[in-house]
């Protein structure tokens, strides 16, 4: 816990601008939806959301291709996509391109999803699970099914990031009908997809939720890292409402289901392949 | 970072006490009675007209669950609950000896975990179970020995504690922590809680490993009983100024005082004052306790934010010492060889 009246309200200003800044290199699409209030007169953004796409697999356009696991057959087959990278390929330095597909081909030992790390952000967002919004006045959650990620999105007292984190530190504010949230503080050691997609510690994720029908989101993202990227670049995609009456995030503890995977080399009687 | 805890507020605490002085025995969720705000308090509202539980709460506490032997009476005195908490404070604080295993293992202390740099939630309970009335928990069943004792074989056939991960404790899993429950208990340290509220959800976040309850407020009907989770499936309602919640729907793998997977837990969440939430639960599970038993705990509103807890992640605690305690038996094996005549 740490005293907000602190050193960090010096930092209130730095962030002020970043979101500025952020915000204008987001692009802004224009809507004429008006979205429904919360009690306190901002648009209502609560329910529980979900993409429809294969970003998860790979955020760039991509056909469908094998899986990693002979057994699993079609079960873990790559299902194709149009990608959600505005302009289809995302800008690499030379090098960092080099990375992603040294981090492809070595995916199975790789990627933090595998482990059931939490997931960072943006891939949260478009994981082919669902997540919940709640919304109050000071604080926006975003409550994630898979792994039980969450986002505290602070709308008043930002500060900067107090330590790097899997899911960001993340000062939210209103832009007309948009929430605009930006987030920093990543401990560089998320994924964006199953494709390798990567990014460093130096990441800046600024994303715009705008309500663009009763039951669809937009969603739009700018990813700044100049370690990783030749310039900044942006993803869209929209969000779906669960309209199911019952509708209700559930337990995906998948730690619970990757301990023979991570552990299991240090049991004492080690497992059989029968087991 | 806070240092100075809160000690007692007794004008806090009076309208608990006397809520819970007029509990008879043998209590279930639906009769245990509603806390009252103090005298003279307003609850505070949402812009959506409910009562406002918002922001930060610690429920750390030196409270027992249980009333220790040769305890008598409900309630300690002020003046005792204040001796109770410097003393274990001071024990708490002073942990670090070089070479025991609190040092090795990290002192509390230097990362701000201690209770001393938290905010205390202490009452004035001798024990935290106000019913039963003896302030214990109900006796078991035979049916409840019968499934205790089947633990117990089973744990016992599954070999040592540190002979794979699954044998280790379910928070040095990092699967769930005391804080989550439900029932929600003091966790040790980071025993704190965020509360966000919109009109139709209260979703409380527990620090340890980032648990997320979210508790639907619109009668929806409980989750089928094949969906069966490590919290159970909740459902919540406001009865004036106080939210109860039902959970059931558990899946039996993380036993609270032995509970099983036929638990039902209601919980009463009213905010007495600025600072101050009474949290009782009552812990219905005719499998292992033959009466339902009732506990009170207080929530102080503490000051966030709250980071991100990522247990899982970071576990190298559980690969060091099961790592460690495979080096010890390969030492101890060339130890025997070499002592073996040839």
């Amino acid at each position: 816990m740490q005293d907000r009246s602190g050193k960090w309200a010096t930092a209130t200003a730095v962030i002020a601008v970043g979101l500025l800044l952020g915000a204008s290199i987001a692009t802004a699409q224009t809507t004429d939806y008006r979205a429904p209030r919360t009690g306190d007169g901002n648009p209502d953004l609560n329910g529980i959301w979900q993409s429809i796409n294969t970003a998860n697999w790979d955020i760039e356009p991509h056909a469908a291709g094998p899986g990693m696991v002979r057994e699993l057959g079609a079960i873990a087959a790559i299902p194709p996509g149009l990608g959600i990278v505005d302009g289809g390929s995302i800008p690499y330095r030379p090098e960092a391109r080099a990375q992603r597909d040294e981090n492809f081909a070595r995916r199975l030992e790789l990627d933090p999803e595998i482990k059931c790390y939490l997931p960072g952000v943006p891939r949260a967002t478009y994981m082919p699970l669902p997540f919940q919004i709640i919304q109050s006045g000071q604080h926006i959650m975003i409550v994630h099914e898979y792994a039980g990620a969450v986002r505290t999105i602070y709308m008043e007292n930002h500060t900067l990031p107090p330590a790097p984190t899997w899911m960001g530190w993340s000062n939210g504010s209103w832009d007309g009908e948009s929430l605009v949230v930006d987030t920093r503080g990543f401990n560089g050691q998320t994924w964006f997809d199953r494709a390798g997609n990567f990014h460093s510690d130096a990441l800046h994720v600024i994303e715009r939720f705008t309500p663009r029908s009763e039951d669809t989101l937009l969603y739009e993202v700018t990813i700044e890292d100049p370690n990783v990227f030749t310039r900044p670049w942006t993803m869209s995609m929209p969000l779906y409402r669960r309209v199911e009456p019952n509708a209700e995030i559930l337990e995906f503890r998948c730690v619970e289901f990757v301990e023979d995977l991570l552990y299991s080399h240090l049991r004492k009687e080690p497992i059989t392949p029968e087991r | 970072m806070r240092t100075n805890h809160r000690f007692l507020n007794s004008g806090n605490i009076t309208a608990a006490v006397i809520a819970a002085s007029l509990l008879t025995a043998n209590l279930v969720g639906a009769q245990v009675p509603n806390p009252s705000p103090a005298d003279g308090y307003t609850v505070p509202r949402t812009p959506d007209g409910q009562p406002d539980f918002e922001g930060f709460w610690s429920n750390a506490t030196y409270t027992p669950l249980q009333r220790r032997d040769g305890v008598a009476g409900e309630f300690y005195t002020a003046e005792e609950v204040a001796a109770i908490e410097a003393r274990a404070l001071e024990r708490e604080s002073a942990q670090t000896v070089p070479g025991t295993r609190a040092d090795v293992h990290y002192d509390f202390t230097q990362f701000g975990l201690d209770r001393s740099q938290a905010t205390l939630a202490t009452g004035l309970r001798t024990s935290l179970i106000f019913d039963p009335p003896d302030g214990r928990i109900p006796s078991r069943t035979a049916e409840g020995q019968r499934i205790m004792a089947q633990r117990g074989e089973e744990a016992r056939l599954r070999g040592g504690r540190l002979d794979s991960a699954e044998n280790m404790t379910l928070g040095e899993r990092c699967l769930i922590m005391a804080g989550a429950g439900p029932q929600m208990m003091d966790a040790g340290y980071n025993s704190n809680y965020q509360i966000v509220q919109n009109r139709d959800y209260v979703m409380i976040l527990v620090e340890m490993i980032h648990d997320a309850r979210i508790i639907p407020l619109d009668g929806r009907e409980q989750a089928d009983a094949k969906i069966r989770q490590w919290m159970g499936t909740s459902r919540g309602h406001w009865e004036g100024n106080t939210l109860v919640v039902e959970t059931a729907n558990f899946n039996g793998k993380n036993p609270i005082n032995g509970s099983t997977e036929n638990k039902r837990v209601t919980e009463r969440f009213t905010r007495i004052d600025d600072e101050t939430m009474v949290y009782r639960f009552t812990i219905e599970d005719e499998t292992m306790w033959a009466r339902p038993w009732s506990a009170e705990l207080l929530m102080k509103q503490t000051i966030g934010p709250m980071f991100e807890h990522a247990c899982h992640e970071g576990n190298y605690g559980l690969v060091n010492t099961l790592a460690g305690a495979r080096l010890e038996e390969k030492l101890a094996a060339e130890e025997a060889a070499a002592r073996k005549p040839n």
